[in-house]
């Protein structure tokens, strides 16, 4: 089992308040990995960590390392553009652009140079067919994307992050605004794409994390209190934080 | 789901793989008794250890599957059934290794009487085990019922076998280890067809969601 | 049960109180555009929108006026919009947004070099869009006649001569003097807040999370904001510009020093030359002229004309608004 991410005694600060304090730990390649823990823990500025999203908000300030096959991300000098690129991100609440489908998915290609109309059309084919959508719009690509249904319009966002092949995938609540047969089809889609992908998913719902990740790491008030196989941390937590949170007696 | 269904189907591959086994293990317990070849028996029990190991497996394999799976409905109740059948069928090999261990005593000694009642009712009892699981399989509870139903007959079979042996204890002293041990092994092929019909309950149990255990509802 | 007539009785009180308002307002706009219709649709014939002027303004046309309108509006269009537009577009996207006050305190409180000067340009960057702002909402405040006189002032007195001298034989005035290309300034400088905060809540309506998923696909942010957030924006800046820049055609003091006169007898066609203007040509027909009966019609007909032309322009708008949206 390769390493994929690795962290390495990652702080985060919003301004003066610490939010993260000395994560550490491992993210395997090809496997799915999920963060939970109560709101507010620090899950998901963990995840926008990964593919400096944070740098956008104001007075946001990382210190320690994590990086992508040994490349530390927030060594000086990196070019977070080029980075993003590599990452695909998924949000909480599905943000297609109000263009067609189709030029939904060739954004990404489209700023990255790429003009020939074949390749754009043959990219876009397979990354919808690799969001589980291709059947669904194909004859469609020219409509806007916004006459998707919630769960539709996410897959398509995932399709979207997936047009410009990306090593990893982050996913924030990817299912949490959905209804329970469209989160049924994106967790059986995390399920499939974890083949080809390094995917790190954040969700509060327990048995969304346990149903579709490996790997689970459990954060709370910012500190990582528990990260193993997810069978382990399901079935025997070594921390008492960790079981209390898993079986609902707070948070 | 699909992810799910194919977790369920494993299960199911396991708990007929131990079946299977067990279903061998009794087969081969009246052969031993039967043709009074104490390598068989042997074998039989130096095979036990394998079921053991199956029966920590599928118990690894359901607490796994309800911790990350959730199963719902009928889902949760093959789950839960998986988990109670496997240490049924567990018994019913150990009670095949009793058998077993009963033989080879009474290899040591010439025979008492030919045996009538006995490979019949072991005859049952086996098909009862063979039925139950292919109810499970099946989903089957009308033929769970059925197998159910049987369960009389083994008892009166075990009765009556029972007083055939008493009367050769009464004749001669001599007889009574033969008898007895003989006594013991009509009770371990009873209590083999016992555990059909617990599996036979759980089956109705997972089909129809009705608990028949511990009542006495015609079938 | 208790008081429920009285609600009634005052919820119709208001209801009719609120319905007069309206009909009043309409009334007032009814009596206003029609008595000009009525007396205006005699005069405003072909002749009278391609003629120019004759007798000393007494008879003829408005053409030249019209010219000189269209031309004042277009280049004031073309300085006004595109600047209020890329002001907009940086103090919306690109001002820091935690403010100034904590990003100057940021900075004071930093350690380590590398992050000092960043934090640095970042207070800086907080500070030129807090003052831009308020100048920006100064502007808004100023009077069209101080327009005027600043076009004057500066404009033409300060920078006009100044080029005259560094470009023109000496006592040559081309430059500083009264021109289209010192009142559409003058004018751009009026219309720039209406078309700068008009942009400022367009790009306001554009969700933040569209931004963050360009940028998550790897995009810059000036590629977020052309592919992304300005086709969004669009119908809102339209909708803008066209409202400043239908100001900006009405207003007549800004253009009284810096360029509008009452009769040229040719049509312009530089920059540098002056230009005649309908609402300039209301002022003096209304004020000038030796016959007060006889210039009434062609009063009537001018405001006609220029009324129609804002109608025009504010139609132009509604329909672009409609078009742009309905693509979306």
């Amino acid at each position: 089992m390769t390493t994929k991410i690795e962290v390495r005694d990652f702080n985060f600060f919003y301004g003066e308040a610490k939010v993260l304090h000395g994560i550490e730990f491992d993210i395997p390649e090809k496997q799915v990995t999920a963060l939970i823990g109560p709101s507010g823990c620090g899950k998901s500025t963990f995840l926008r960590s990964i593919n400096r999203m944070n740098d956008i908000i104001a007075g946001a300030r990382a210190e320690g390392r994590i990086a992508i096959d040994g490349k530390d991300l927030y060594a000086p000098g990196i070019d977070v553009v080029s980075l993003r690129r590599r990452i695909g991100m998924v949000f909480q609440k599905s943000n297609p652009f109000p263009k067609s489908i189709f030029e939904n998915i060739a954004y990404g290609l489209r700023i990255g140079g790429v003009k020939d109309r074949r390749v754009l059309d043959e990219t876009v084919e397979r990354s919808l067919k690799r969001a589980a959508l291709w059947d669904e719009v194909k004859d469609r690509l020219g409509r806007s994307a916004l006459a998707l249904s919630g769960g539709q319009q996410q897959r398509l966002c995932i399709a979207r992050a997936l047009a410009v092949d990306p090593d990893v995938l982050l996913m924030d609540e990817p299912a949490s605004a959905l209804d329970p047969i469209a989160t049924q089809k994106i967790e059986e889609l995390v399920y499939e794409l974890k083949d080809n992908y390094t995917i790190v998913i954040v969700t509060h719902n327990m048995q969304q994390a346990a149903r579709v990740s490996d790997r689970t790491a459990f954060f709370m008030l910012g500190k990582l209190v528990e990260y193993n196989e997810t069978r382990t941390i399901f079935m025997n937590p070594g921390q008492k934080l960790t079981e209390d949170y898993i079986t609902g007696r707070f948070g | 789901m699909r992810h799910f269904d194919r977790e369920i189907e494993e299960l199911k591959e396991l708990l007929l793989r131990m079946g299977a086994m067990v279903e061998e293990q009794i087969h081969e317990s009246i052969r031993a008794l039967l043709e009074r070849d104490s390598a068989v028996a042997q074998r039989v029990i130096d095979a036990d250890s394998g079921i053991d190991r199956m029966e920590l497996d599928i118990d690894q394999h359901t607490i796994e599957l309800i911790a990350t799976m959730q199963p719902a409905a009928v889902d949760l109740r093959f789950v839960a059934t998986a988990m109670k059948i496997t240490p049924e069928l567990e018994r019913i090999a150990d009670l095949a290794v009793d058998v077993c261990e009963r033989a080879i005593e009474l290899n040591a000694e010439p025979p008492l009487k030919p045996l009538l009642d006995i490979p019949r009712l072991a005859r049952i009892a086996q098909d009862m085990v063979r039925q139950s699981l292919d109810a499970f399989v099946r989903r089957d509870a009308a033929l769970a019922r059925e197998v159910i139903a049987r369960d009389d007959e083994v008892d009166r079979l075990t009765e009556q076998s029972f007083r055939e042996l008493l009367t050769y204890m009464l004749e001669d002293s001599k007889n009574i280890s033969r008898a007895i041990r003989l006594t013991f092994v009509g009770k371990y092929f009873e209590r083999i067809a016992d555990g059909a019909t617990n599996i036979c309950e759980m089956v109705v149990y997972l089909v129809e969601g009705k608990v028949i255990k511990h009542s006495n509802e015609p079938a | 049960m208790k008081g429920r007539p009285a609600n009634r009785m005052s919820d119709r009180i208001a209801i009719a109180a609120l319905g007069a308002s309206v009909l009043l307002i309409l009334a007032i706009l009814v009596v206003i555009i029609g008595n000009i219709a009525i007396h205006g649709a005699r005069t405003v014939t072909w002749e009278f929108i391609t003629q120019p002027p004759r007798d000393g303004l007494m008879a003829g046309g408005i053409f030249p006026a019209i010219v000189g309108t269209a031309a004042l509006v277009i280049l004031m269009s073309i300085a006004a919009v595109p600047l209020g537009v890329a002001t907009a577009i940086y103090l919306h996207e690109y001002t820091p947004a935690e403010g100034l006050t904590l990003a100057w305190r940021r900075f004071r409180l930093s350690k380590g070099r590398a992050g000092r000067k960043r934090l640095f340009f970042r207070a800086m960057s907080a500070l030129l869009a807090n003052v831009t702002r308020s100048a920006v909402a100064n502007l808004a405040g100023v009077p069209s006649i101080v327009f005027g006189l600043f076009g004057l002032g500066f404009f033409i007195q300060f920078v006009g001569r100044a080029i005259d001298r560094a470009t023109q034989p000496p006592g040559e005035v081309v430059w500083g003097q009264g021109s289209l290309l010192w009142a559409a300034l003058t004018l751009a400088l009026l219309t720039l807040p209406t078309v700068i905060v008009a942009t400022e809540e367009a790009l306001r309506t554009i969700p933040q999370d569209l931004r963050e998923a360009s940028l998550a696909l790897g995009a810059t942010q000036w590629e977020t904001i052309r592919r992304v957030v300005l086709p969004g924006a669009l119908p809102g800046i339209l909708t803008g510009a066209i409202l400043g820049i239908s100001r900006g055609a009405g207003e007549v003091a800004p253009i009284l020093f810096t360029g509008a006169a009452y009769y040229l007898p040719f049509l312009p066609h530089r920059v540098t030359d002056q230009f005649m203007h309908l609402g300039y040509h209301v002022l003096i027909l209304s004020t000038q002229s030796p016959d007060v009966e006889a210039t009434k019609p062609l009063l009537y007909g001018t405001v006609f004309v220029l009324l129609a032309l804002t109608f025009l322009l504010n139609l132009a708008g509604v329909i672009i608004r409609v078009k742009t949206r309905s693509r979306r």
